[in-house]
């Protein structure tokens, strides 16, 4: 998976550091950051599809496309853009049943 | 006591919420999002320290203006944010918060329920780095977030110059903006831009600025595709005058204009006409907003007005409910709203004009283009069923048969586009080809919601 930023942060943030883990992966956003924030200022993907190998990072920002999905282990879906992070997410870029196949 | 819901906390369901707090009644303000304000105005998430004010620039006041009256309400209103509604059936809403379903009643609903961008597909649209124009504001707004390093804005709309001014004044690159409509576009739609002058200045001031800051800008030029491997690397177009043109750039924002975002309106018994001048279906309402008995629309949500109209559109909701459920009646006030909705709503159509989504492209559009971002349904697709005989060319068969449209966002992205694909492809009107009807869930709910129903 592509692990250039997607989205740079431009102005300063006040908010104290958060840590999830994206894929396994230990990762920091900031408090007042969604989900989708916090993982594009890390990588370039959020999600593939499900009906090939394309991958997607939203598109809308504001909750209506749907496309910006990503899944807790305990198998949560979670629209990334409209979603605060919070300490210690679990997060996944495909369903949890997916991701063992 | 009357019950008065209103679904969205923008500058429509903000000053509707008022006006009927101020006439002594406690409304319910439903909002899916966190913080009122909705996108236009929204305001940045706790610790992110963006310069609003330098943001918003000219807007400002208008921006301050509006949350400082919602701060001074909000204690006499039964406010309910990150609160989504996703069924209405008779006179009852049902509502998602927290992973917990309720049921709300009312008497009068008042949909607030804004816009969303219009779009249309164009090769490499899905590929991460391509956001909408409203999304790459809102990444600026509420997240201090820049899409890229290196952005290219492309589509056709009055915002284009706005955002790539807002993301020049935070130091990223911008090395085209792309318009699909001709300058000698914009100069005809001029007489209705009278109806509001000061907004049209405000444009030819941030086009002016981005000419002094030599920003390459390019008038009616044809998309050709956005490349990259899983990101975006360039975009290809052709320039005017018909010469291949390829950009670098690592973010891409695209937008043609906006829509209403009409799923509410339709589950609460809007009927909607096609609106052929623009290229939409619309909800039918009068000068007041009113859609049905008890059914009012306001905002970007009922037609495209932009911030003032919404506030006074949704101002004018609320009084006329409020003089037919027989509370509070001030006609000359109503009159001057309507006056007001009207022109602003006039001018916003001149807008349109000068900035006309490229219908046309629905001819050109190669066959593998992704239309139907949920389900992949590519352009091929849709034309090959329009082929079969048994396809009557209406958007609800072809969204039976091919899947586009059926995804989790219901159309919201490619409704426009395989409009433009039927109606090109079958040679029809707007009216012929109809519309995708909303349907419960208007946004996918879980699940595990549904068995834990609020006492």
């Amino acid at each position: 998976m592509d692990k250039q930023a997607l989205l740079h942060r431009v102005v300063p943030r006040q908010g104290s550091i958060v840590q999830f883990t994206f894929d396994g992966e230990t990762l920091e956003g900031y408090s007042g950051e969604t989900i989708l924030t916090a993982i594009l200022c890390e990588r370039a993907v959020l999600r593939q599809l499900e009906f090939s190998t394309e991958m997607r990072a939203g598109f809308c920002l504001m909750a209506a496309c749907q496309d910006c999905w990503v899944w807790t282990r305990d198998g949560l879906r979670l629209r990334a853009c409209s979603t605060p992070l919070s300490h210690g997410l679990d997060l996944l870029s495909t369903p949890p049943i997916m991701s063992e196949a | 006591m009357s019950i008065i819901v209103i679904i969205g906390a923008g500058p429509a369901g903000i000053r509707a919420a008022e006006t009927i707090s101020r006439a002594g009644l406690v409304p319910i303000l439903i909002d899916e999002a966190p913080r009122a304000g909705g996108q236009g105005y929204r305001t940045p998430a706790s610790g992110i320290s963006i310069d609003t004010h330098k943001l918003m620039g000219s807007q400002y006041k208008k921006y301050q203006q509006l949350h400082h009256d919602f701060l001074s309400i909000v204690s006499s209103i039964d406010y309910r944010p990150e609160t989504l509604v996703w069924a209405i059936e008779n006179n009852t809403l049902f509502t998602l918060s927290h992973n917990t379903i309720a049921t709300i009643q009312f008497d009068c609903l008042i949909v607030a329920s804004g816009a969303t961008d219009r779009v249309y597909p164009m090769p490499g649209w899905t590929l991460p780095g391509v956001f909408t124009l409203g999304g790459m504001q809102l990444s600026l707004k509420d997240q201090g977030c820049a899409i890229g390093k290196k952005i290219v804005l492309f589509g056709s709309s009055p915002l284009l110059p706005l955002v790539a001014l807002q993301y020049k004044n935070l130091g990223v690159e911008i090395p085209a903006i792309c318009d699909t409509t001709g300058l000698a576009g914009k100069i005809s739609a001029l007489p209705s831009m009278v109806f509001s002058p000061g907004t049209f200045l405000r444009g030819v001031s941030y086009l002016a600025s981005l000419t002094l800051s030599r920003t390459p800008l390019f008038f009616g030029v044809k998309p050709l595709s956005i490349e990259g491997d899983h990101r975006v690397r360039g975009i290809r177009f052709l320039t005017g005058s018909g010469q291949e043109k390829w950009i670098e750039c690592d973010g891409v924002g695209l937008g043609y204009g906006l829509k209403p975002e009409t799923q509410i309106a339709d589950l609460a018994g809007a009927v909607f006409e096609p609106d052929e001048d623009l290229g939409l279906w619309l909800p039918r309402m009068d000068q007041d907003g009113r859609a049905g008995n008890n059914l009012y629309l306001a905002g970007d949500g009922a037609a495209i007005g932009g911030a003032d109209a919404a506030e006074a559109s949704g101002k004018l909701a609320a009084l006329a409910a409020l003089s037919s459920l027989g509370i509070y009646c001030d006609t000359k006030k109503q009159t001057r709203l309507q006056n007001k909705v009207k022109r602003l709503r006039a001018f916003q159509r001149g807008l349109a004009h000068a900035f006309a989504p490229p219908q046309q492209f629905a001819e050109t559009l190669p066959d593998e283009t992704v239309i139907c971002r949920c389900e992949a349904i590519h352009a091929g697709t849709i034309r090959k069923a329009l082929i079969l005989s048994h396809t009557p060319p209406e958007m609800n068969r072809v969204k039976a048969i091919t899947r586009c449209g059926m995804g989790r966002c219901q159309g919201r992205m490619c409704a426009p586009a395989l409009q433009a694909i039927i109606m090109h492809h079958t040679n029809q009107s707007l009216s012929q080809t109809g519309r995708l009807r909303g349907q419960a869930p208007i946004k996918p709910i879980p699940l595990s919601a549904a068995g834990e129903t609020a006492p």
